[in-house]
């Protein structure tokens, strides 16, 4: 039995490490760069590996360098980072409801490598998340981004312009991938995004909320008036059959 | 390594896992009401929307790099492609055009 448990385990770690793929190779251009602007903006390269290590969280890397080379105080760089990955809390919250059950000193473990990019791969599978597709997911993910930081920061270099201009799609193409095939299942899907889109666009365009809160306000907001609508119209359903 | 930035690294290292962990340790999963529930489910398509717009049309300072990405993306996505290959189907064809351009 135990023998089992592991194989399936193993498996399920592999189906993890295999669809952190694109993941991967997304983050190889962004961590690339993030290595090459820290080591401009005077980071050692032990420090820009750290953070890479440490924070593991692309956008407020990037701001921390942009406002320690405008010379911020650590403490307000310290609380800009908390405001801009403050929506992986609504992230770590959707997903622990699809995950499987398990003791929490596991699910403290892989929650650290809850990006947009491994939480919108791991919430669109199908059917229960397991600890091991999580570490498999996370890991691949992580060492991609640690290994390519560093890179970044030894060639002092990142890649032929052409190709991380073009490279620069490939996060948003890996979000569209994920996106197209629920929403040609469920016209639910289309309106949960679109809304959304339309309220993060309107958020970010007039500055109305930084782009930290711009993105958890437009979930929030998209996912409680389709799920409002939703029951309104069973309701009504309900009540026609009767 | 000068003790400031480390100090740094740690605070913002503290403050970008607490968010991510506490949701797992704090909730069972399954325990919220079911309108909660349905608006947790909702979250990740609405998410992905959310990532997407508006951030794919500054991807580059030429707006239509982004948008012919996000076509391509969408093209390759619709047609039941693989999302590794909807990616590299993305760069291929922005690849593409930044050379004739």
């Amino acid at each position: 039995m135990a023998e089992l448990a592991v194989n399936r385990s193993a498996s399920e770690f592999r189906k993890g490490l295999q669809a952190g793929i694109s993941i991967a190779i997304g983050y190889a251009p962004i961590a690339l760069t993030f290595g090459l602007l820290a080591k401009t903006t005077g980071l050692s390269i032990g420090e820009t590996v750290l953070m890479s290590l440490v924070v593991f969280a692309g956008a407020s890397q990037y701001i921390s360098l942009s406002l320690l080379s405008l010379g911020t105080g650590i403490f307000e760089i310290i609380l800009t980072t908390f405001i801009v990955n403050i929506r992986h809390f609504l992230m770590s919250t959707a997903l622990n409801e699809k995950s499987e059950e398990d003791h929490f000193v596991n699910k403290a473990i892989y929650s650290f490598g809850i990006t947009d990019e491994t939480f919108s791969v791991a919430a669109m599978k199908e059917g229960t998340v397991t600890t091991g597709y999580m570490f498999g997911l996370n890991l691949i993910s992580y060492v991609s981004w640690v290994v390519c930081s560093g890179i970044g920061f030894l060639i002092g270099a990142s890649l032929p312009q052409t190709l991380q201009e073009s490279m620069s799609v490939a996060l948003y193409a890996m979000f569209i991938g994920l996106l197209v095939p629920s929403m040609k299942r469920s016209i639910k899907v289309v309106y949960l995004a679109a809304l959304a889109a339309c309220f993060n666009t309107i958020f970010t365009l007039t500055n109305a909320l930084s782009s930290g809160w711009a993105i958890v306000a437009a979930t929030l907001l998209s996912a409680v008036m389709v799920e409002f609508i939703e029951g309104v119209k069973k309701k009504q359903r309900g009540e026609g059959h009767e | 390594m000068s003790s400031e930035i480390v100090w740094m690294i740690l605070g913002m290292g503290a403050v970008t896992y607490i968010p991510r962990m506490l949701p797992f340790v704090l909730f069972k999963g399954k325990e919220l009401p079911p309108f909660l529930q349905g608006v947790l489910k909702n979250v990740p398509s609405a998410t992905l929307g959310a990532l997407i717009f508006p951030g794919v049309l500054f991807i580059q300072e030429d707006i239509w790099f982004g948008i012919l990405g996000a076509a391509a993306a969408f093209l390759v996505a619709y047609l039941g492609a693989n999302v590794i290959v909807v990616v590299l189907g993305a760069i291929a064809v922005l690849s593409v055009y930044s050379f004739i351009m």
